[in-house]
């Protein structure tokens, strides 16, 4: 599933379905069941149908009855903010959405590890 | 009656959507206005690999694995610099243990709906209506925005490609963001 069609296309993914929505919806609208179910069977039937390797398939659902959305996408007037973000130095501090996930994270961690957490480079391996 | 402009009249009219936003030119003009060098994006030319699925959807095992930084409570959340890491989430969980955090997208309509980065009841529903035969135990989720590709390719893609082998998957849907 993808809502970056220059991207997957550049990747060359076996197969896949493009849906025109922003960012952070590549499988429907939030409490839009009938929407999401919607993309997902044509998603399935994607892997079904597609023949040739390396399809992208656009789905037919529109975000707003305007493209006006895209216009700013990445562009200058979004960036003040997301250069306001990106002034924050990025650690490896985990970032939880909760105060409450931290303190439930660490006492997992003290209990009996975090067994669902799968760290793979050397500099995280104490961290189980 | 929702205003729309000529262009727009005419492209709904005749069925035609306008472009995709093309993410690689705009992340190449937002570093050149930014002062940096432009981003490496991976590129496969070629016919990529292809396995025909082999068998009906209804007798399938599906997988799920997702890039939008969703963790569970109780799982250590990741962080944004270049975090290879990854989390197994089983696939019966309830959807208000589900947390997201990330920093390359709004994350609002995520944190009110996981499924739009993470279609796990959807998928649930699917299996329950048997248009898939079922949704793999445990999906797999990690956090997309990893500058290093290399990192990606040599540490992190092979390591969740494992775990869906050993699951015998037989498809897997991958939801970035």
């Amino acid at each position: 599933m993808s809502s970056a069609y220059s991207i997957t296309r550049s990747v060359n993914t076996p197969r896949a379905v493009y849906l025109d929505f922003p960012l952070g919806h590549t499988a429907g609208k939030p409490g839009d069941k009938a929407l999401q179910r919607k993309v997902m069977i044509d998603t399935l039937s994607a892997l079904d149908t597609i023949q040739v390797p390396g399809t992208i398939r656009t789905l037919p659902y529109r975000w707003a009855t305007t493209d006006a959305w895209k216009d700013k996408v990445m562009r200058p007037d979004s960036e003040k903010k997301k250069h306001a973000d990106d002034r924050v130095e990025r650690s490896t501090d985990p970032q939880y959405q909760f105060e409450g996930d931290r303190q439930a994270a660490e006492l997992n961690l003290a209990d009996n590890g975090c067994t669902d957490c799968i760290w793979l480079e050397p500099q995280d391996l104490g961290k189980q | 009656m929702a205003k729309i402009s000529l262009k727009e009249w005419y492209l709904q009219k005749h069925h035609m959507h306008s472009e995709p936003i093309d993410y690689i030119q705009r992340t190449f003009e937002q570093y050149a206005r930014l002062g940096y060098p432009p981003y490496q994006w991976v590129n496969n030319p070629g016919e990529p690999p292809f396995v025909p699925l082999g068998k009906a959807l209804r007798d399938a095992r599906v997988g799920l694995v997702a890039s939008g930084g969703i963790y569970r409570l109780g799982q250590v959340a990741f962080h944004y610099k270049d975090d290879c890491s990854f989390r197994l989430i089983p696939t019966t969980v309830k959807l208000n243990e589900l947390r997201v955090t990330h920093f390359a997208y709004d994350l609002t309509d995520a944190r009110a709906d996981p499924n739009v980065v993470f279609p796990l009841e959807t998928l649930r529903d699917l299996a329950e209506l048997s248009r898939i035969g079922e949704l793999s135990p445990h999906a797999y989720t990690f956090m997309g925005g990893i500058y290093s590709s290399r990192k990606v390719k040599e540490i992190l893609a092979p390591a969740i490609a494992d775990r869906l082998v050993k699951d015998r998957v037989d498809v897997v849907i991958l939801v970035p963001v």
